[in-house]
């Protein structure tokens, strides 16, 4: 892919008790996109963002960010990446704005720049900025390693779980934040159990379990691919059972018998839907009330990681 | 070279001996002045002099030692060992930072706390006793030498150590008794055999004998011979402080 701005090729990682933490991955990560890591605790979302990152070191495989080996080419690939870890791992003792400049300077940069107060008042740390890390509250910590990460203006923003126990308001803030990064063309890769927020943010999406890229899909197409949808009947009168004329729609009764259930893939030329009205009108069938649902990405993803299972 | 990056750490580590300003500096000179009261003022004035110097000024190479050897490997080791236990590690292998440069930031920051220490020591010291120092270029090359060489195995310390007491076991250990047995407080000429040739297998012997040749212009061993020593033993910690950052051992998955 010739826009890509990170790929991974053929990574794995098995630890040294012998845990099989990635199977080979390949994944190319697209230029200013937004990037979804879905899968359940211990699928290898985290082992596969360290490795990019340097932290961990892979079994086989390469990455390549803007074409620099993240191995032989280790310093122009870092500089250009940022991450905030899951864990808020932060000193304690310093103060916030020492911690971010440390973070920038680490990275390659002067120390002193209007960057780094424009980020804090972002962040909404401008306030904090003289407080030791350790008096602030976790979700303040939680921006503080999000102004950490940001503070050498990376191309590439990693986020691990980043809303894990945040409350309302700095998920909100968060959101905001990866929009307004997104607008100014950074990339930005994130896992997250929350599958609601991916299904909001994301371009695209991969899926992991048990070391293993399932798939990664544009959110819209996987959607389109995957998601069942359901017409849902309320009926006047009950019916005990299907009636038999509806043996090809594979109708579901429900709600002792008071809804009618048929469920189609909308991406199917004929939903059958307009023959089964008719079917239903013929046979004298009255129903009060009728809803479509679509499945969400959250059924898509337990669907196909049971599926794997 | 990532000069930022190797700043950044150097003053992250020197932030941090300011902030423990009183344990860093105010215990071992209260320490050494404990040392001259009671060696050099009421038990030093009933001894005679060693190699015709008096015995309060004999003491104070090998007291300095004491410290520049306890401090540069408590600072080392704890400066890398902390972000290890509290996972701050992260950013240090996510970043743009060599190995010789992260090397260059801790130890620079260990040895410059060891040397400042040492000098401290020795102007308190010149409080006490009369001080002559017969070569003060070597007496700062030495001191300079084994606060690198000390800072850099106390950030092998800080890298193996899996927990805080592994941490004090080593300085407490293996260097107070090799101090203490490696002719800080007496010439090992003193000892009877075999003590005296068992004692030339202990390195702090070098060390001690060569700084205080630079203060007195005698030492228990040749000059050379202690700056070889010396110099052996840095080398060895910078191949191991390399082996360690090829294979990762203990700091990466």
């Amino acid at each position: 892919m010739s826009d890509a701005i990170l790929s991974v090729r053929g990574v794995t990682k098995t630890y040294k008790g012998g845990t099989v933490a990635l199977k080979p991955v390949d994944l190319d990560i697209r230029r200013g996109e937004i990037f979804a890591l879905l899968g359940p605790n211990g699928a290898g979302k985290t082992t596969l963002i360290s490795v990019i990152c340097g932290i961990v070191t892979p079994s086989a495989g390469t990455v390549t960010v803007e074409g620099h080996d993240i191995v032989r080419d280790y310093k122009h690939a870092r500089r250009r990446i940022g991450l905030v870890p899951q864990e808020l791992s932060t000193d304690a003792f310093e103060t916030v704005l020492a911690t971010v400049t440390f973070s920038r300077r680490l990275f390659g940069r002067s120390g002193h720049s209007g960057y780094i107060e424009q980020l804090l008042r972002d962040l909404s740390l401008w306030d904090k900025r003289n407080s030791r890390i350790m008096e602030l509250s976790g979700g303040m910590k939680r921006r503080v390693l999000i102004a950490k990460a940001l503070s050498h203006e990376p191309d590439i923003l990693f986020l691990d779980e980043p809303t894990a126990g945040v409350d309302v308001a700095l998920r909100r803030d968060m959101w905001r934040l990866v929009h307004r990064l997104r607008e100014g063309g950074t990339t930005i890769i994130l896992t997250t159990h929350y599958i609601e927020e991916a299904e909001e943010m994301a371009d695209r999406v991969g899926v992991i379990n048990k070391g293993e890229l399932l798939l990664v899909e544009d959110k819209a197409a996987l959607m389109n691919k995957l998601g069942k949808r359901e017409l849902d009947l309320a009926l006047v009168e009950p019916m005990s059972e299907v009636p038999p004329e509806f043996a090809d729609w594979h109708l579901t009764l429900d709600d002792e018998g008071r809804r009618l259930r048929y469920t189609f893939d909308a991406t199917a030329e004929r939903t059958g839907i307009p023959s089964l009205l008719r079917r239903l009108n013929e046979l004298g069938i009255a129903f009060k009330d009728l809803e479509t649902s679509k499945s969400s990405l959250e059924d898509i993803f337990v669907d196909l990681v049971e599926a794997r299972a | 070279m990532n000069w930022h990056g190797v700043w950044a750490i150097y003053r992250f580590e020197m932030a941090r001996a300011l902030r423990t300003l009183w344990q860093s500096l105010v215990t071992p000179v209260l320490t050494t002045s404990l040392y001259f009261i009671v060696f050099g003022g009421a038990i030093g004035s009933r001894m005679q002099a060693v190699d015709g110097v008096g015995y309060g000024s004999f003491i104070v190479p090998g007291l300095i030692m004491l410290s520049l050897l306890t401090q540069s490997i408590g600072n080392a080791s704890i400066g890398i060992y902390f972000p290890k236990f509290t996972g701050t590690i992260y950013e240090l292998l996510s970043a743009p930072v060599s190995a010789f440069e992260m090397v260059l930031g801790y130890v620079g920051a260990a040895a410059t706390k060891s040397v400042v220490l040492g000098l401290v020591i020795l102007a308190t010291a010149a409080l006490f006793v009369p001080l002559p120092i017969a070569h003060p270029g070597a007496m700062i090359g030495f001191l300079l030498l084994t606060s690198v060489a000390f800072s850099l195995f106390g950030f092998i310390i800080g890298i193996w150590a899996k927990g805080f007491e592994q941490l004090q076991f080593v300085p407490a250990l293996l260097i107070t008794p090799l101090t203490f047995l490696g002719g800080a407080f007496y010439s090992i000429d003193m000892l009877p055999e075999p003590w005296r040739t068992v004692s030339l297998f202990n390195p702090v012997v070098y060390l001690v004998s060569g700084f205080r040749w630079s203060f007195f212009d005698r030492g228990d061993v040749a000059v050379g011979v202690s700056l070889a020593v010396t110099a052996v033993f840095l080398v060895a910690c910078m191949g191991v402080v390399a082996w360690i950052f090829r294979t990762g051992w203990r700091l990466k998955n």
